[in-house]
């Protein structure tokens, strides 16, 4: 082999061990394999050889040509292999286990137990209404049965206002106007009334851990041609369930409240026993939980519907209670203070 | 109401059947029973009665006495007895050696050197009254050794029934009545009291007796002379102790027993202090002693009872001091009376005095019961009392009776009512044993309401699906979902936008979401200088911090801000909630639905702020509404506004609300180092805003250039004044409009505007472009603005 052959392809092959940069080889595979490169360059000389030779020649210098190649390609591999180990061993660990800064809002209990109640009654076909809070008495009052002088009355601690409307003691008082919005659709074209409608309510009363001013509650109520106790009580089961995402016991007992006749109190199973007894349901197995009953038919008739043709059920569901038992608030005043100590921890939860 | 299970075994048989599961079934079907159960006489064993045969003084104490009794047998015991009654030939009651009371097994014990073989026992040591005077007394034709639970109802069930759950029963306010519920349960028959034949007076004279006012619906009254019993028979003291009454003297105990019993609360005057009852109500004002001793207050409104003009009673309510009845009382004139409930009430109300009559008469008794209460008070008055003489005829004034109820009712109203079948025989037998006068012929229903249900619960169809269904029992009921036809709902817009609102404000701009109350807190407003502005007032708030309704949300949440800055240094808090803006033109309260925002910093410059409460409000325009926001400057109409910096929020061409700064007075008040913004959003007028369509926009398929402007804006002009130089533009090219950058000195307000352009046709010339440019920058030099080009 021509000695310059030999030469070259000893030099490639010193400058080729002490590579030990991508970038390096790069410039090496130029110069000796680009178009000026020196391999190329070795052609150059081949003028005053013999045929024979150049053929000779030509053959060597690209074996030469074809030796570098495979050995920068080598190279290449190697050092490609080198750098990405090079980069997973340089990888800091980052300490995923610090805690992460907080800054989430937050929804206000009762905004979840509403919601909550308010999924399970849309999702079986109840409309969810709106009312204010300032009402009339009639609104309150008589247009739910309770006519002046009844002793129903004296039960609610009402505020009044010095223009003689009321702050509403009740979501029932939103009764009236529901009845009277949905009844056209019911008597004309057989759309049942299916209606929930939270709000918030007021009592003059003095305030402590267990006693609010201001509360919130959760009226339902359903009106067809057919509305039965049997479905009032499968109703209030099925949405106690869901609210509470466990199978819950209901059961009714009578009870006195002048919108509804027969009217009940319903208990469910305790929540936390399940129904054998514990201090919280003061070992009865039962917790008492919401008015109920079979709609008056005077509450029906001041709201343009005919008792005779059509019955339904209502319910006041405290909403507030219902927060305070499913989240173990212990003082309801928490609820109206705006203090974030206490609503800043409440997350979406529905 | 303490019931007890003894007396309602008076009127209906329970052998046999499982007394507490039928307290149970009560509580489901009837009244709610309070949880606790109180077996009474179960902790006392081994009393018996005993004879006192001889009594010594104590050689070393005043107070005992060395006793030898007889416990049955002849066998005598030596006693240590430290009671005052003790005499010879007493009969009393004894604890014998290994008797219990309570925890505590008798034993032989030491009492000052004499042993004592057990123990003489007062009414009060074993619970069967509230006398601790001395040890027990017991009539001599009871033998010795006899166990006072074989003489005596010591042994007894009671149970406390909730009032409240008994509003609406005029009925179940006595024994008796109770009772029938328990036979209905039971499906026992009920016994009807023993009562005297009051015929037999009729020949005699009648009392004088004159009701002169409607409030009064009856009054049934007798006299009975030679009266001489004191104290009551133990078993009507034990019941009367058993159901939270104090004995005081047999002919009051009777007329507690007879209330106890049937519900009729009736008052026993002394005759020698009444002789012409009148019923009626005074011109004026005057004060009684009522017979606890009282002075009271009556006014034009408070029913009387008088001894002719003479007041004796206030009616329904409470007896008075002089006409009680006395220890020589031997002559007897009886109340058996009914008045009008709500008069009752209200008389209760104004008097502040609630009394176990008064109670009863508020829930409309049935006046019917008066006399036959008349007769058992005199049946049980001849059993204890044998000299007894009637001296006056029965006399019955009845005013107002209420009119009978009969309702009619077929079989597919009660299935359309209960959802379930309850078959014709249940219904008839469940109403009959209730008291309902039933016929039931082909389906159809024919039910007398009985005088003690019509007085106030049961008046129409409805009221008897509550008579079948609860004795039928709720347990029992099949539970079925309805049959309703299925239609589409829609929710309200302003509930629906308000949802939406909730979960923006939390999610994506974490606030806190608070409540409050509807009122201005007066005290908290005032330290932070915000002085409570005129509004509807409440007309009865006891407190004072909360007469006036608020008119604005922001008020109530500076204060909660000032409540939590010690708690975080950076915080938003939001509300929806409602306020009041005055009366309308009816005298009606303006009611508004508004959302409140209140961003607190500690560390974030004010103009940031401010621009993060710009932003919420921007994207609840732009999320819900698809729409933008236009802020106008305004001038403070409230003591916590800032005049700077305040803009109404314009939003579809309606004022929606404000964004402001505190007022520096205010601020410094709830805290000198932090920054307060808020915002005040009507939602109801927010959700009145129609969403816009989404508009879709093709994407061009030729390059877009930019042009970048920046502006700098002359004092007193705002961005939003210029935006008509690009929004008049009509070549159709501008694709965006949007700000690169801003720079602000107190010099210079300099704002970049990129403005992008495209077509759909072509690629764009540059010439094209700097053609909108141009007239673009004319139309902004027109309005002061130089320009920088980038």
């Amino acid at each position: 082999m021509d000695e310059r052959i030999l030469q070259l392809k000893e030099k490639f092959e010193n400058e080729l061990s002490v590579i030990s940069e991508l970038p390096e080889i790069d410039k090496l595979r130029v110069a000796y394999l680009g178009k000026k490169g020196s391999i190329t360059a070795l052609l150059k000389g081949m003028k005053e050889l013999t045929p024979e030779e150049k053929r000779m020649f030509g053959a060597d210098v690209n074996k030469l040509k074809e030796f570098a190649a495979s050995q920068i390609e080598e190279k290449t591999e190697v050092l490609r292999k080198k750098e990405i180990e090079g980069e997973i061993a340089s990888m800091p660990v980052f300490d995923i286990t610090a805690p992460s800064p907080d800054n989430s809002g937050s929804y206000h209990p009762i905004t979840l137990v509403q919601r909550q109640c308010e999924a399970v009654f849309r999702s079986m076909g109840f409309t969810v209404e709106d009312y204010s809070e300032v009402v009339t008495d009639y609104e309150c009052f008589e247009a739910v049965n309770i006519p002046k002088d009844h002793p129903a009355r004296d039960m609610q601690d009402t505020y009044y206002l010095e223009n003689g409307q009321l702050l509403k003691s009740q979501t029932s008082a939103a009764q009236n106007a529901i009845l009277k919005k949905y009844g056209p659709a019911l008597i004309n074209d057989g759309v049942p009334i299916k209606a929930i409608f939270p709000g918030r309510c007021f009592r003059n009363e003095a305030t402590d851990a267990c006693h609010e001013n201001t509360f919130f509650q959760m009226e339902g109520m359903m009106v067809d041609k057919n509305i039965s106790i049997s479905n009032l009580i499968y109703f209030m089961k099925t949405m106690l369930s869901e609210v509470f995402r466990k199978d819950i016991r209901v059961r009714l007992r009578p009870g006195f409240f002048p919108f509804v006749e027969p009217g009940f109190e319903l208990d469910i199973s305790c929540l936390i026993c399940g129904g054998d007894g514990c201090p919280s349901c003061k070992h009865s197995g039962w917790l008492e939980l919401c008015p109920c009953g079979m709609i008056h038919p005077n509450v029906l008739r001041e709201g343009g519907i005919d008792p005779d043709k059509y019955t339904g059920f209502a319910f006041g569901l405290g909403l507030t209670r219902l927060a305070m038992m499913k989240y173990g608030i212990k003082d309801i005043r928490d609820l109206n203070s705006g203090s974030l100590k206490v609503l800043s921890q409440f997350r979406d939860d529905n | 109401m303490f019931l007890s299970m003894n007396w309602i075994c008076d009127f209906v048989d329970l052998d046999g059947l499982d007394k507490v599961e039928l307290i149970r079934r009560f509580s489901l079907s009837t009244a709610e029973v309070e949880n606790e159960i109180f077996y009474k006489g179960s902790d006392i064993s081994g009393i018996v009665v005993a004879e006192i045969k001889s009594v010594e003084e104590h050689p070393q104490s005043k107070k005992l006495h060395l006793l030898k009794v007889d416990a049955g047998g002849g066998e005598l015991t030596d006693v240590v007895c430290g009671a005052k009654n003790v005499r010879v030939g007493m009969k009393t009651a004894f604890a014998k050696l290994g008797a219990k009371i309570g925890d505590i097994t008798i034993a032989p014990r030491k009492l000052a050197g004499y042993v004592s073989n057990g123990m003489c026992c007062g009414e009060s040591e074993i619970g069967l009254s509230d006398d601790n005077s001395g040890i027990m007394e017991i009539t001599d034709d009871v033998p010795n050794g006899t166990d006072i639970k074989t003489i005596y109802d010591v042994d007894d069930i009671i149970f406390e029934v909730d009032n409240k759950s008994l509003t609406n029963r005029p009925d179940l306010w006595g024994h008796y009545g109770i009772a029938r519920e328990f036979a209905a349960l039971a499906g026992r028959p009920l016994r009807v009291p023993e009562t005297d034949d009051l015929t037999v007076y009729s020949d005699l004279p009648c009392v004088d007796l004159k009701v002169e006012d409607k409030i009064c619906k009856r009054y049934s009254s007798i006299k009975v002379e030679n009266i001489k019993r004191n104290i009551s028979p133990v078993n009507i003291r034990i019941r009367l102790y058993y159901c939270g009454m104090r004995a005081i003297n047999f002919l009051t105990d009777l007329t507690n027993y007879i209330m106890l019993e049937t519900g009729q609360p009736m008052h026993a005057f002394d005759a020698r202090r009444v002789e012409k009852i009148r019923v009626k109500r005074f011109d004026k004002k005057f004060t009684f002693k009522t017979l606890d001793g009282v002075e009271r207050n009556i006014d034009e409104n408070t029913l009387m009872i008088c001894n002719g003009d003479t007041p004796v009673a206030i009616a329904g309510i409470m007896g008075g001091l002089d006409s009680e009845i006395v220890e020589d009382t031997t002559t007897l004139a009886l109340e058996s009376a009914n008045f009008d409930a709500a008069s009752i009430r209200k008389s209760t109300v104004r008097l502040s005095h609630r009394t176990d009559a008064s109670m009863r008469y508020e829930k409309s008794l049935d006046p019917e019961m008066t006399v036959p209460a008349i007769g058992r008070f005199l049946y049980l008055l001849k059993k204890y009392d044998g000299g007894v003489r009637v001296v006056s005829s029965l006399t019955d004034e009845y005013t107002e009776k209420f009119p009978p109820v009969t309702l009619n009712f077929d079989q597919a109203f009660v299935d359309r009512y209960t959802g379930i079948k309850i078959d014709g025989d249940t219904i008839v037998k469940t109403l009959t044993d209730l008291g309902f006068g039933v016929s039931h012929k082909d389906g159809n229903y024919t039910v007398d309401v009985p005088s003690w249900r019509v007085t106030k619960d049961v008046t129409m169809n409805a009221d008897i699906i509550e008579e079948i269904t609860r004795i039928y029992g709720y347990d029992n009921f099949e539970v079925n979902t309805a049959l309703s036809p299925l239609y589409p709902i829609r929710t309200d817009e302003v509930k629906t936008d308000e949802e939406k609102m909730k979960d923006i404000l939390v999610k994506r701009f974490s606030l806190h979401e608070v409540h409050s109350y509807v009122w201005a807190y007066n005290d908290e407003q005032k330290a932070i200088g915000i002085p409570v502005e005129k509004n509807v007032r409440l007309a009865n708030a006891t407190n004072p911090n909360i007469e006036t309704l608020r008119n604005s949300m922001v008020p109530t949440q500076l204060c909660q801000v000032k409540s939590n800055i010690s708690y975080m240094p950076e915080f938003g808090i939001f509300e929806i909630g409602r306020v009041v803006n005055g009366l309308d033109e009816n005298n009606m309260c303006i009611e508004n639905k508004n959302l409140g925002i209140t961003l607190y910093s500690r560390s974030a410059e004010l103009k940031d702020l401010y621009f993060r409460l710009r932003d919420i409000l921007t994207e609840l325009a732009r999320d819900i509404k698809h729409s933008e926001i236009e802020f106008v400057k305004t001038e403070p109409a409230h003591s916590y506004e800032h005049p700077v910096n305040l803009n109404r929020v314009i939003l579809g061409g309606t004022d929606i609300g404000v964004i402001g700064t505190v007022h520096p007075t205010v601020r410094k008040n709830i805290d000198k180092k932090g920054n307060i913004v808020f915002a005040e959003i009507n939602v109801s007028k927010f959700a009145a805003v129609t969403t816009r369509p989404i508009e879709y926009n093709e994407p061009s398929k030729y390059p877009t250039m930019e042009y970048d402007l920046s502006l700098d804006i002359p004092k007193g002009t705002v961005f939003a004044e210029l935006t008509h130089c690009w929004k008049s533009d009509e070549s159709g090219l501008i694709k965006n409009v949007s700000i690169a950058d801003t720079y602000d000195t107190d010099e210079i307000h300099r704002i970049t505007v990129r403005f992008e352009f495209s077509s759909n046709e072509r690629t764009l010339s540059a010439a094209e472009v700097q053609e909108v440019i141009d007239r673009i920058t004319d139309k902004l030099a027109e309005m002061n603005v130089v320009i920088k080009t980038a």
